[in-house]
């Protein structure tokens, strides 16, 4: 079963390096949405825990411009019918779900770069919570992304619907993660963080066995 | 019929009581309310606030279960009955936030403040509008009815999550919340009798008035279904 999962993400690995197109469009978000909040900060020296927000504020939209493009290519291209005949929907799944895992692992690691190298309030304090929050924050926002990009690819409206739907559902991930990214930043000890950090780890396995026990649904036509 | 007349009688009555009986210090007569400390004239609102927080909690979950039973059997009834809740959830979810803002304005000072419950509610109220948008982006019957119903499963597995997230983050303002240490009206019964009764009676009221309405609305939708078949098939 892993091993077909793993030949799906490859399929779509090399897809995605013959057209570059999801990795070329989070590359110009992400620096597109840093621009413009150094172009709005300017001058003014802005508070740890500001930055901590806005961390989140760029990792959100810039996954909501690129992480349906999994789905949505597959309906474009109309390809999803053959990938129905030769693959149980969990195995495509999980194919998919790697897939955006991967791309939002790169994607937060590069934001997180730019955001060190930028700004100077942006220090973190508790390098090994901040770790384990990006880690399980990482992952959760993968899963809930991928399963409303399965929604987004069959519904007809596929660009503006995709924030509008998967914000409600990412909202107490990305509280948490706020909420813990601070934490990082004003070094709290693993200790007291651990409440959150429990809270986002049942967010990644509650939304994950949802995700896989409803695609079935989604997928079938 | 009989139950109709009834409940626009109970209704009747409860917007009466709960807007004209007078609040006083010593209530003697059965129809004066106490004086709660902290809330004065604004506990009126109580009789009418939480009742529509109440049905929109109540329709989210009904259109919750219908949807389970929609992706189970694949019956179009279940998604009506599934969409008409949500739909008077919606409504109940609308007056909710404007009657507490309105209280809200009054007893804490603004309309809004980013309370638990008032940031829960206003999830509710994106997740509801997201499922509308969801639902007129979709053509085909079939498969507006499964992928509403999934997205409204999704959508019920992280209400819980605000439940345990919200007061760490934010300060509570509402009754019960983790740092209050004068448990509001509600849930130390610092009402009398007779607000008590009005205050239950209004809930009751309410609920039934959700069921009538959700049982009218749900045929409807079902009646229209079945005529556009019709014409339709000529």
């Amino acid at each position: 079963m892993f091993s077909k999962a793993f030949a799906v993400f490859q399929k779509d690995f090399h897809s995605e390096i013959r057209t570059r197109y999801a990795i070329n469009s989070l590359a110009m978000f992400i620096i597109v949405a840093i621009s413009v909040i150094m172009f709005a900060v300017g001058q003014e020296k802005i508070s740890a825990g500001l930055t901590g927000g806005l961390f989140w504020v760029v990792i959100f939209f810039t996954a909501m411009s690129g992480l349906s493009r999994i789905f949505v290519s597959e309906e474009e291209r109309g390809t999803s019918l053959t990938l129905q005949l030769t693959a149980s929907p969990s195995t495509v799944f999980s194919g998919k779900l790697i897939f955006n895992v991967v791309l939002v692992f790169c994607m937060n690691t590069v934001i997180a770069l730019l955001y060190a190298a930028l700004f100077e309030s942006f220090i973190i304090q508790n390098f090994l919570l901040f770790f384990l929050s990006f880690f399980f924050g990482n992952i959760g926002l993968a899963i809930s992304s991928t399963i409303i990009a399965a929604i987004i690819a069959k519904a007809g409206a596929k660009g503006t619907l995709y924030p509008v739907l998967s914000f409600p559902i990412l909202l107490p991930l990305i509280l948490t993660s706020v909420q813990l990214t601070l934490f990082a930043l004003d070094g709290t000890a693993i200790k007291e963080a651990r409440f959150e950090l429990a809270i986002i780890v049942s967010y990644d396995v509650v939304m994950l066995t949802v995700s896989y026990l409803l695609f079935d649904f989604i997928w079938k036509d | 019929m009989l139950w109709k007349i009834v409940l626009f009688l109970l209704l009747s009555f409860v917007s009466i009581a709960g807007i004209a009986f007078p609040i006083v210090e010593n209530p003697q007569a059965w129809y004066e309310f106490p004086n709660i400390p902290g809330l004065e004239e604004n506990a009126k609102i109580i009789f009418f606030h939480v009742p529509t927080a109440w049905l929109t909690l109540i329709a989210f979950l009904i259109s919750t279960i219908y949807s389970f039973r929609y992706l189970k059997r694949k019956d179009p009834d279940d998604d009506a009955k599934a969409y008409s809740s949500a739909q008077l959830g919606m409504v109940f979810c609308i007056l909710a936030t404007v009657t507490g803002a309105v209280w809200a304005k009054f007893a804490w000072g603004a309309f809004w403040s980013w309370d638990p419950r008032q940031t829960s509610i206003f999830a509710l109220l994106l997740i509801y509008g997201a499922l509308f948008a969801l639902r007129s982006s979709i053509e085909s019957d079939e498969k507006r009815a499964t992928l509403s119903a999934v997205y409204s499963l999704i959508a019920f597995v992280t209400v819980p999550f605000f439940i345990f997230i919200m007061p760490r983050i934010m300060k509570g303002l509402h009754p019960g919340s983790a740092d209050d240490t004068n448990a509001g009206p509600v849930l130390n019964f610092n009402m009398n009798s007779s607000m008590l009764l009005i205050f239950f009676l209004s809930l009751i009221g309410f609920t039934i008035l959700y069921f009538w309405m959700w049982n009218v609305s749900y045929k409807s939708i079902i009646y229209r279904d079945k005529l556009n078949k019709n014409i339709i098939r000529g």
